[in-house]
């Protein structure tokens, strides 16, 4: 798992482009939007495309995202739950 | 009387203000590795501008440099403040990024971020998010840099109900790039370290050509 949350820190710091963000910056718990990372709606949406990309699950449902999206740690158990690599 | 009081202008890997060198990075550095190095400069942090195009990085740039020490956004009702905006070629350079990323049927996934880049005046909208400007903006796609048609423009805005604003010209394409912003004011700014000079076709193609 914590292999997982650290490959994932390294994917969304490029592919959100948060230059100014290091790896170790980023707590696992700590919320992706909001307070945490301030993440904003397309940055979500770039977080859908970088599941599918990367670990080939597709979000049928949206509102499945708030749950997923919610921490890295949620993310990463998702993944593990439901990815294909 | 509209008084230009601050200019700024990029091109060639250098920034001017008000007709002085700046900033300036190696020749041979690309745009973003130019512009990366000017935001660098500025030692201001605004997450946010890593995530913009290269056209919204240039115009937010030149922006923030036109900006350098004057009272422009503390001094002015920024819902009377008005951003006018041309270039030639439009959002082509995000365009063409973004049509790469669904070329290939088989490798499909265009991004989102990229997406909401495609809009040559999402520039504008980039800069009315940074300065909380609420006053009326308009984008404008002609040949090339045209005096005429900004002034003419700005100066119907502060005819109406507009009391300043930033305008000029934000340009990306595979060749080239280049900005110009100039800010305007109607009432005499007391900022000594602003230049006054009237808003007219002949001032704005001078010290477009100055630098």
């Amino acid at each position: 798992m914590d292999a997982l949350i650290e490959k994932l820190k390294g994917q969304i710091i490029e592919q959100l482009n948060l230059a100014e963000v290091k790896p170790e910056e980023i707590n696992p718990d700590s919320p992706l939007f909001g307070d945490g990372l301030g993440l904003d709606s397309i940055d979500a949406l770039e977080l859908i495309v970088l599941l599918e990309k990367h670990y080939g699950i597709k979000i049928e449902d949206p509102k499945d995202g708030k749950t997923i999206f919610q921490s890295l740690r949620t993310m990463a158990e998702y993944i593990k739950a439901n990815g294909k690599s | 009387m509209n008084n230009i009081i601050s200019y700024a202008h990029i091109k060639n890997n250098s920034v001017s203000i008000n007709g002085t060198p700046v900033f300036s990075s190696e020749k041979n550095a690309t745009l973003p590795e130019f512009l990366s190095e000017a935001y660098k400069s500025m030692e201001i942090s605004y997450p946010k501008f890593h995530k913009m195009d290269l056209q919204c990085k240039l115009g937010f740039l030149c922006t923030e440099f036109a900006l350098q020490n004057t009272a422009f956004i503390s001094e002015n009702d920024l819902t009377k403040t008005a951003i006018v905006i041309s270039n030639s070629a439009s959002s082509l350079q995000t365009d063409k990024l973004h049509q790469h990323s669904i070329d290939d049927k088989t490798n499909y996934f265009p991004s989102p971020a990229v997406f909401v880049y495609t809009l040559p005046n999402i520039s504008i909208g980039e800069l009315a998010i940074r300065h909380k400007v609420t006053g009326e903006n308009a984008f404008f796609v002609s040949k090339k840099f045209d005096a005429h048609l900004l002034v003419n423009y700005t100066e119907l805005v502060l005819h109406d109900n507009a009391s300043s604003a930033i305008c000029g010209w934000v340009e990306v394409d595979d060749t080239a790039y280049e900005a110009f912003i100039f800010l305007v004011e109607t009432k005499n700014n007391t900022n000594k370290n602003t230049i006054f000079k009237p808003l007219n076709q002949l001032v704005v193609t001078q010290i477009y050509n100055q630098t």
